[in-house]
C-alpha cells in the first residue's frame, strides 16, 4: 500500500478522472463519416495549474489502448501509476510545476469517454456496432470541445506517441490557430499497409470469436479469446526482433527440456498470453475494432491532393518529431516523411532520431534523451509564448 | 579548448557574409553555435542538419530547429532557391555524396558558402612529402582520420570542379587562423599554398537560371 507520503516526490500523487459531457440533443457532434453523435462525454485528467495568461496548457494524446489516466495514482492502493508517469510530473519532461497538462480518453474508447460500450440514448442499450465509425479527426474535434470548456485559447503543445502522434498532427492541421507546438512521437502521416494488415488480423480474431455476437455481448460473455489474440498479435508489432530476443531468447518456462506437447512452453509464448489476458480485463473488444479502424483511415494528405506539403502549408505550430531506430510499425522513414514535408514548407521542425532496441514500445519507456529533448523543446516554447506578453 | 577553436572555424567570415534576416540552411551544424551567432547578430531564420544525437540535443537546448540525419537527406524535396544561404562549413570532406550535395545546394540556395581545409596548404604538402601519409593534425580534424570515404581537396581542386560544373564563384575568402584564436586572416597571395582553409561563396541563383 501507498499513502500520499510514499509516492515518489516527482509524482503528481493522487489524481481523479473528471468527465465533461457536451452536445446534448438537439446539438450533436458532426463526424467525418456523415453520421452524428449526441451527447458526447470525455473522460479527462489534469495535472499542474493553468497559469494566469493561460499559456502553459499541454494536451497529451494517448495511443490505441491508452486512457485519460496518464500520470499519478487513483488511490493509495494503486500499484501502477498512469501510462506516461515517467514523463509527466514535477521536474519531469512535462513538468507539472510549469505546465498545465491535460489528457483525455478518445471517443470510441472504453475508459470513460463515449464509445461502443456506452448507452445509446435511442435504444437504452449499449451502442455495440451501432456506434458510428470515428476517425482521428473526430477524436480531435471532440477534444476541442474540452479545450474550449477549460477556457484555453491556445495550447502550448499537443503531444502524443503512435495514434497519439496522429492526433497531435491532426490538431495542428485542423486548428492551426489553437496549437503553438506539436510533439509527435513514433508516428506517421498515415499507417502503412503492413500496419493495416496487422490491425485487420486482430479485428478478424474478434469477429470470429463465438462470443462476439455481432458486437452485442455486453449482457453475456465478452469475446475474450478474440480480443486477447488481437492483443498478442499487436504486441509482437510493438517490440523489435532484438528486444524480443534479449528479453526471452529461446528460453523455456519451466524446464530445460522440450515437452513435445502444445503447452505454453517458450517464455515468449507465456509473455504474450499474459499480455493478452491482462488486456481483456481492461479493454472492450468493440472499442478495439473502432480505434484500429480510426488509425487505418488516418491519412493526413488525403484531403490535400495527396501531398503532405499541402496539408502542412497553413500549419502554424513548431514541431518536435521523434522516431525510434528499431520501430518497424511506425518506421523512422515515416517520421522523416513528416519532417521533410514540414521542412520544405518552411516550418520550424526538430527531428530527433533515438537509437533504441525497444521498437515501437520505446515511446512509453523511460529514455533520457527523449526526456531531455522534450523538456528543452517545451522550455523554449513557453519562453516564446510568454515573450508575446512582454 | 582546442575543439572550441576548431568548431568556430570561419564563423567570423560567415557572419560577415550573410545579410540581415536571411533564410539560412546550415548543413552539418554541430551543436548549433554558428546558427545561434547568426540569429543573434544577423537575425537570420536558420535551420540546421546534424547527424550526431549530441549535436541535435544541444541544438534543441538552444531553441534551434534541426533535422537529425545525413546532410543530403531531404534536400531534393526543397524547391529551387528556397534559402538565401546554404552553409557547408567544414563538412564537405565528410560528405558521402559530395557531388550530389553540391548540386543540390546550388539548386536550393541563392548562395552557397563552402569552406573546407585546404589540402594544398604548405604544411599539408610538407606532411605528405615527409611522411607519405595524409595529414592528421588539428586542422583536418581527428574525426576525418577515423572516417572512411572522406574527400580531401585543395582550393585548386574545388575551383576546377566549379568550372567543370559551371558553378559561378561569387567570392573567394581563403583564410588561415590567427595564432591561438579562431579569428580568420584572409590569404590573398597564393592561397592554395598559404591558406589553411578554402572559403568559397557560390552564386546559386545565377546557376539555377
Amino acid at each position: 500500500m501507498n499513502d500520499a507520503s510514499t509516492f515518489p516526490s516527482n509524482s503528481v500523487g493522487i489524481v481523479r478522472t473528471k468527465y465533461f459531457t457536451f452536445v446534448q440533443p438537439p446539438e450533436f457532434l458532426q463526424l467525418v463519416s456523415g453520421k452524428t453523435l449526441s451527447p458526447v462525454t470525455l473522460a479527462y485528467e489534469t495535472y499542474g495549474q493553468l497559469n494566469e495568461r493561460r499559456t502553459n496548457a499541454i494536451l497529451i494524446l494517448h495511443a490505441l489502448s491508452g486512457t485519460a489516466h496518464a500520470a499519478g495514482y487513483h488511490s493509495p492502493y494503486d500499484r501502477d501509476p498512469g501510462w506516461w508517469d515517467d514523463y509527466i510530473g514535477p521536474g519531469k519532461a512535462f513538468d507539472t510545476n510549469k505546465y498545465f497538462v491535460i489528457c483525455s480518453n478518445v471517443i470510441g474508447g472504453c475508459n470513460g469517454s463515449t464509445g461502443p460500450s456506452s448507452i445509446n440514448p435511442a435504444t437504452g442499450k449499449e451502442y455495440g456496432l451501432d456506434f458510428p465509425i470515428v476517425t482521428i479527426a473526430d477524436m480531435v474535434n471532440a477534444q476541442k470541445y474540452l479545450i474550449d470548456h477549460l477556457g484555453i485559447e491556445q495550447l502550448l503543445s499537443v503531444c502524443g506517441g503512435s495514434m497519439g502522434g496522429m492526433q497531435a498532427l491532426q490538431w495542428a492541421v485542423s486548428y492551426p490557430e489553437r496549437v503553438k507546438s506539436v510533439i509527435a512521437i513514433a508516428t506517421a502521416a498515415s499507417l502503412s499497409a503492413q500496419g493495416i494488415a496487422f490491425h485487420e488480423v486482430g479485428r478478424q480474431a474478434i469477429f470470429r470469436d463465438p462470443n462476439f455476437n455481432g458486437g452485442n455481448y455486453y449482457r453475456g460473455n465478452p469475446p475474450a479469446a478474440g480480443l486477447s489474440l488481437a492483443r498478442m498479435i499487436a504486441h509482437i508489432t510493438y517490440l523489435s526482433e532484438k528486444s524480443m530476443h534479449e528479453k526471452f531468447g529461446r528460453r523455456l518456462q519451466n524446464s530445460d527440456l522440450f515437452s513435445f506437447r502444445f503447452d505454453t512452453e517458450f517464455q515468449v509464448e507465456s509473455y504474450l498470453h499474459h499480455k493478452g489476458l491482462k488486456f481483456v480485463e481492461r479493454f472492450d473488444a468493440n472499442s478495439y475494432l473502432y480505434i484500429t479502424k480510426a488509425i487505418d483511415y488516418f491519412d493526413l494528405k488525403a484531403e490535400y491532393g495527396g501531398k503532405l506539403t499541402n496539408a502542412f502549408e497553413h500549419v502554424r505550430a513548431d514541431f518536435l518529431v521523434i522516431g525510434f531506430t528499431t520501430d518497424w510499425l511506425y518506421p523512422t522513414s515515416q517520421s522523416r516523411e513528416i519532417v521533410n514535408a514540414l521542412r520544405v514548407v518552411g516550418k520550424n521542425v526538430v527531428y530527433a532520431e533515438i537509437e533504441t532496441d525497444y521498437g515501437h514500445d520505446a515511446f512509453l519507456l523511460p529514455n533520457e534523451r527523449m526526456e531531455r529533448d522534450i523538456s528543452n523543446f517545451l522550455k523554449r516554447q513557453l519562453e516564446k509564448a510568454n515573450s508575446a506578453f512582454a | 579548448m582546442e575543439t572550441k577553436l576548431i568548431d568556430a572555424i570561419g564563423y567570423d567570415l560567415i557572419v560577415n557574409e550573410i545579410p540581415e534576416g536571411a533564410r539560412v540552411l546550415d548543413l552539418g551544424c554541430g551543436d548549433g553555435s554558428l546558427l545561434v551567432m547568426l540569429q543573434k547578430i544577423k537575425k537570420v531564420d536558420g535551420y540546421g542538419v546534424e547527424i550526431s544525437p549530441e549535436g541535435v540535443s544541444a541544438c534543441v537546448e538552444k531553441g534551434l530547429y534541426v533535422y537529425q540525419g545525413d546532410i543530403d537527406d531531404g534536400l531534393s524535396e526543397y524547391r529551387g532557391n528556397s534559402f538565401d544561404y546554404v552553409i557547408l562549413n567544414q563538412t564537405l570532406h565528410f560528405t558521402k555524396r559530395p557531388k550530389f550535395v553540391l548540386a543540390e545546394i546550388m539548386r536550393i540556395g541563392r548562395n552557397a558558402i563552402v569552406s573546407f581545409p585546404n589540402l594544398g596548404f604548405w604544411k599539408n604538402r610538407l606532411h605528405i612529402l615527409c611522411y607519405g601519409s595524409m595529414p592528421q593534425n588539428n586542422f583536418l580534424g581527428e574525426e576525418a582520420f577515423s572516417t572512411i570515404n572522406i574527400h580531401y581537396l585543395s582550393i585548386e581542386d574545388f575551383t576546377r570542379y566549379c568550372e567543370m560544373h559551371r558553378y559561378p564563384i561569387k567570392r573567394e575568402l581563403h583564410f588561415s587562423l590567427m595564432p591561438r584564436s579562431s579569428a580568420s586572416k584572409i590569404v590573398t597571395i597564393f592561397p592554395n599554398f598559404f591558406a589553411q582553409y578554402a572559403f568559397f561563396v557560390l552564386d546559386g541563383e545565377k546557376f539555377t537560371q
